[in-house]
């Protein structure tokens, strides 16, 4: 029999729970919902677009009654909840319900403050927090003429752009001298301020509202220094309170909220809250983001995971005031040893500060242009060194080497028929529409959905504006900590630890210890499981073949019509009269259809059909070749140009260093792929600036370079270090690269590895500590023992037969008519 | 409708498929974690890649051309994507599989003749349309 669930609150932290909880154990519970309003559930956070006439409220219903319905869900609309009988476990409803609960989520949110004014009961006066008072004053802005917003803060703004838009001459009185003052700082703050009365709002402030005026209904407002403004609207929007009464007269511990721990259990352990109702490690939270993390979390404890836990969460802010772009997170306030980054370009209205202590961002405001706002908040939230990019940081991530995940463009400027995704040919206007019509808040939403930034991942930036642009800005879309995949809670980080701490060999084994939520897993961890156990464990982990994607199962590159490129190594591009001949042959023998020449100096045969595999490598292996691992997250290439043997400007022997690199690091896997280049002089003919790890030789020795890639978004090389001898760059490149192996997510170029942990930290662990570099080139030249198997040899002589044939079945003879057992 | 044999459950690797050719068509049997046995033709609603070199979790199979993930049981796309792929009946019997093809397709197995049913990589069709979607291919044939 099913267990019983209550949720007390209709609202999006207490909805967000359930459907969470549903796609975890849709059968688990029958669940029962009371709210107070009249309506399913809607995004209360659009309700500002809404006064604005910029959206209807059926735009804004996430779920409606039908969704209950068809969700089995009994909803109590309208109806409040009296009473939690906790002995019983019964909940007691207006109009004598009883409902009985195995299970109970408090999400009664939050009330707004009301100012205790002489006059504030008067009709004409309301708070602003849900669809009915959003009713009330858009029926008070078709009779009235002037109204008075009490209160500059968030939703204060909100409140008055959107009653100007709808023709009413506003006033917002403030008490601080800053507008948003938790928010901004006072540069920002009057930036906002001159915007706002451009497009016609007033401002009292610094002032305080002594009394509401009028008799039988409003008619203004007086300030504490006797003046007085006309008003046939008062709207009181100075905050909101955890709204804990239910709570406390059910016995249950509160402060100024519902007290939680990190399971989100209240002191009764039957009986979990959420949202903004909710007092978490001494935190009451206003907005959105942090209401969806703690929404998983009870989720995960009623589908009897328990494995989740709330930590508490940075905010960011985010004004929806069409026209605005304002962004705010973490702590701007200063102070002691912090210092302040600032940008100020007043004729654009651009401005920009970030907090920074000891290089870690601590706080951001950004006016005008918050395109990196995302960007900023992530780095805050990670804790990210800045040292080795602080003097462009200001400048947004389109002006660091960037590697693929920044959007530059203003995407709100963009037209609906602006493509932002591609690979997949997804429209801004797409992507809008299935973010409103489909009620999507997460990034894996829209790419589930639209498919946009599901390929290569370039426009996520873009898709993330896209969503915060659209859902109004107090969403925030990255949460604090990223699992590996949805099979997981885990980050690739802490199953990386967990691989090596608890000496974990097998991916069951990971599975088990790590408690995987799948039997075997999705496409997306077994890979990267499986290149985790073999970077740790080389020569004891058991390559699981079923865990690779099938171009490493296969040993070539699978193409659109199902057939496979082969793509031989030539050693630092230099090849032979019977390598070519060899190749040539290969190309005739099996009807080749396409031979091309490659950007990493190699030879590509492309279209050979899976069964042939076998025998084209035997043939490519009677000359001598080997695979290229084209087609593998390992080492691809190390391209040259002729060096001082054949070039007038030469000044090593690049092609030979080349080959002695591609001899050494052939074979290794890594989390993607890498690629290596020498270059014989500064002229750099091969490119070398481009690659993951580039050698520049000059007079004196040899320059290394790391980080580069050619790929979606070219990011030229950091340099890291000068070398006197082609032992050191031997040296100096293993340890490199087996720091990649090491350090890396799966699936991470070394381009965004290296933004992500800093330049400083690779040299630091390769330049500066001798005896690590050391150990860590041990560690890879151990690692190739196992590796440096030509996998093509071994499966021309047999291995794996069966991935290159088709079934044989024993012929139709053992035909027999269908209908019989089954 | 008739039974063809597929070879022994021991040449299926567990998590993995191998291809069936019935005529010229492909179909794709895959034996997952837990040991089941499913068939369906090796061609994604998507695109038309080869389902049989996916990557099988679950029971389900990730197209290794685009990542959609399809349903083996259903053969339907399973997330936000819409398409369906043919299914056939498959069963164990004294450790060999059998699949339970259309005649029309059985015969020409049987007589060498190749089938027409190659594999349509259009556009994806709408889901309303694709119940029995595997008979309504092959009863053109």
């Amino acid at each position: 029999m099913s267990k019983k669930l209550v949720l007390v609150g209709n609202g999006m932290a207490g909805m967000r729970a359930v459907e969470e909880l549903l796609e975890l154990a849709p059968e688990m519970y029958d669940i029962t919902v009371f709210g107070s309003e009249p309506h399913g559930n809607y995004n209360r956070i659009l309700l500002s677009p809404v006064l604005a006439s910029e959206k209807k409220i059926a735009d804004i219903m996430l779920n409606t009654r039908e969704w209950y319905d068809e969700h089995g869900i009994t909803l109590h609309a309208g109806r409040e909840v009296t009473k939690i009988d906790r002995a019983r476990r019964r909940v007691h409803a207006e109009g004598g319900l009883e409902v009985p609960y195995d299970r109970l989520i408090l999400a009664t949110g939050s009330n707004p403050v009301v100012l205790p004014l002489p006059g504030k009961e008067l009709p004409g006066v309301v708070s602003y927090r849900d669809i009915a008072d959003v009713d009330r004053m858009i029926a008070a802005a078709r009779r009235g003429k002037h109204a008075v917003v009490i209160g500059g803060g968030l939703l204060g703004l909100e409140a008055a752009y959107g009653l100007q838009k709808r023709g009413m001459d506003v006033t917002v009185v403030h008490l601080m001298p800053t507008l948003m003052e938790r928010q901004l700082d006072s540069a920002a703050g009057d930036l906002l301020r001159r915007s706002l009365e451009q497009r016609g709002l007033k401002f009292l402030m610094p002032a305080q509202t002594a009394a509401i005026l009028g008799a039988e209904h409003v008619t203004g407002v007086q300030l504490k220094d006797g003046s007085e403004i006309p008003a046939d609207l008062v709207v009181m929007a100075v905050g909101i309170r955890p709204n804990a009464t239910l709570a406390k007269a059910s016995g249950i511990a509160c402060e100024r909220g519902v007290l939680v721990n990190d399971t989100m259990q209240t002191f009764d352990p039957r009986i979990y809250a959420v949202g903004e109702c909710v007092q978490h490690r001494g935190s009451c939270y206003g907005l959105v983001a942090p209401l969806f993390e703690q929404a998983k979390v009870v989720a995960n404890h009623l589908a009897e995971f328990g494995i989740g836990r709330y930590v508490g969460s940075q905010v960011s802010t985010k004004l929806k005031v069409t026209g605005i772009d304002l962004f705010s997170a973490g702590d701007f306030s200063g102070g002691p040893d912090t210092e302040e980054l600032v940008f100020q370009d007043p004729a654009r209205g651009v401005y920009k500060k970030l907090v920074v202590k000891d290089n870690k961002i601590r706080g951001a405001v950004l006016y005008g242009d918050t395109v990196d706002g995302a960007w900023y908040f992530q780095l805050l939230r990670d804790g990210t060194q800045i040292a080795d990019f602080r003097e462009n940081i200001l400048f947004g991530q389109a002006h660091l080497g960037d590697s693929g995940l920044g959007g530059a463009a203003g995407v709100t400027s963009l037209p609906d028929k602006a493509e932002i995704c591609g690979c997949n040919g997804v429209c801004k206007g797409d992507i809008v529409r299935a973010i409103t019509t489909k009620n999507l808040f997460t990034l894996d939403a829209v790419r589930a959905h639209t498919k946009a930034s599901s390929s290569c991942g370039s426009c996520t930036g873009l898709v993330e504006q896209l969503l915060a642009h659209t859902l109004g800005g107090d969403y925030s879309e990255t949460p604090a900590k990223k699992p590996l995949c949805p099979c997981t809670i885990y980050t690739h980080e802490e199953i990386r630890q967990a691989v090596v701490r608890e000496k974990l060999k097998s991916i069951p084994a990971a599975m088990q210890f790590l408690e995987w939520k799948t039997p075997d897993g999705c496409h997306k961890c077994r890979p990267a499981l499986n290149f985790y156990m073999l970077c740790a464990w080389p020569g004891e982990y058991l390559d699981d073949k079923q865990s690779r994607f099938i171009n490493e199962r296969a040993h070539g590159n699978i193409q659109r019509d199902g057939t496979y490129s082969v793509v031989p190594r030539i050693w630092g591009g230099v090849t032979s009269p019977k390598e070519l001949r060899a190749i040539a042959d290969v190309a005739e023998k099996y009807n080749v259809p396409t031979v091309k020449v490659t950007g990493g100096q190699r030879i590509d045969l492309l279209g050979v059909k899976k069964e042939d595999l076998p025998s084209v490598w035997r043939d490519l292996g009677a000359a001598g070749l080997v695979s290229g691992h084209a087609y593998g997250k390992a080492l691809r290439t190390v391209k040259t140009c002729v060096g001082k043997e054949w070039c007038r400007f030469g000044t090593q022997d690049s092609t030979g260093l080349g080959i002695k690199l591609e001899r050494t690091t052939w074979g290794s896997w890594h989390p993607h792929k890498v690629k290596l280049a020498v270059s014989g002089c500064p002229r750099n003919c091969a490119e070398a600036t481009i690659k993951d790890l580039g050698v520049v030789c000059v007079e004196s020795g040899y320059e290394l370079h790391v980080g580069g890639n050619g790929g979606i978004k070219i990011r030229a090389t950091d340099f890291l270090c000068k070398v006197a001898t082609e032992e050191e760059v031997i040296e100096y490149c293993c340890a490199y690269l087996q720091l990649y192996r090491e350090e890396a997510r799966y699936l991470e170029r070394t381009a965004p590895w290296i933004e992500r942990v800093g330049l400083t930290h690779v040299r630091e662990r390769i330049v500066d500590d001798a005896s690590g570099r050391k150990v860590l080139y041990a560690r890879f030249l151990e690692s190739q023992k196992y590796s440096q198997v030509d996998p093509w040899a071994e499966r021309a002589n047999g291995k794996d037969a069966e991935e290159f044939t088709p079934l044989e079945p024993a012929g139709v003879a053992a035909l027999e008519t269908a209908g019989g057992a089954a | 409708m008739r039974w063809v044999d597929a070879g022994p459950l021991a040449a299926l690797p567990a998590r993995g498929a191998r291809v069936l050719r019935v005529g010229d068509t492909s179909i794709a049997v895959f034996r997952t974690g837990a040991g089941e046995v499913y068939a369906l033709r090796d061609c994604c609603p998507h695109r038309g890649g080869p389902l049989s070199q996916g990557i099988v979790h679950g029971d389900r199979v990730t197209c290794p051309l685009h990542d959609w993930v399809i349903d083996l049981k259903s053969g339907q796309a399973t997330g936000a994507d819409e398409g369906c792929t043919p299914t056939f009946a498959a069963r164990v019997h004294d450790g060999r599989v059998s699949i339970e093809v259309p005649d029309s397709l059985a015969t020409a197995q049987a007589a060498g003749i190749a089938a027409s049913a190659a594999c349509a990589a259009g556009p994806r069709a709408p889901r309303a349309a694709l119940d029995d979607c595997a008979l309504a291919l092959f009863e053109r044939a």
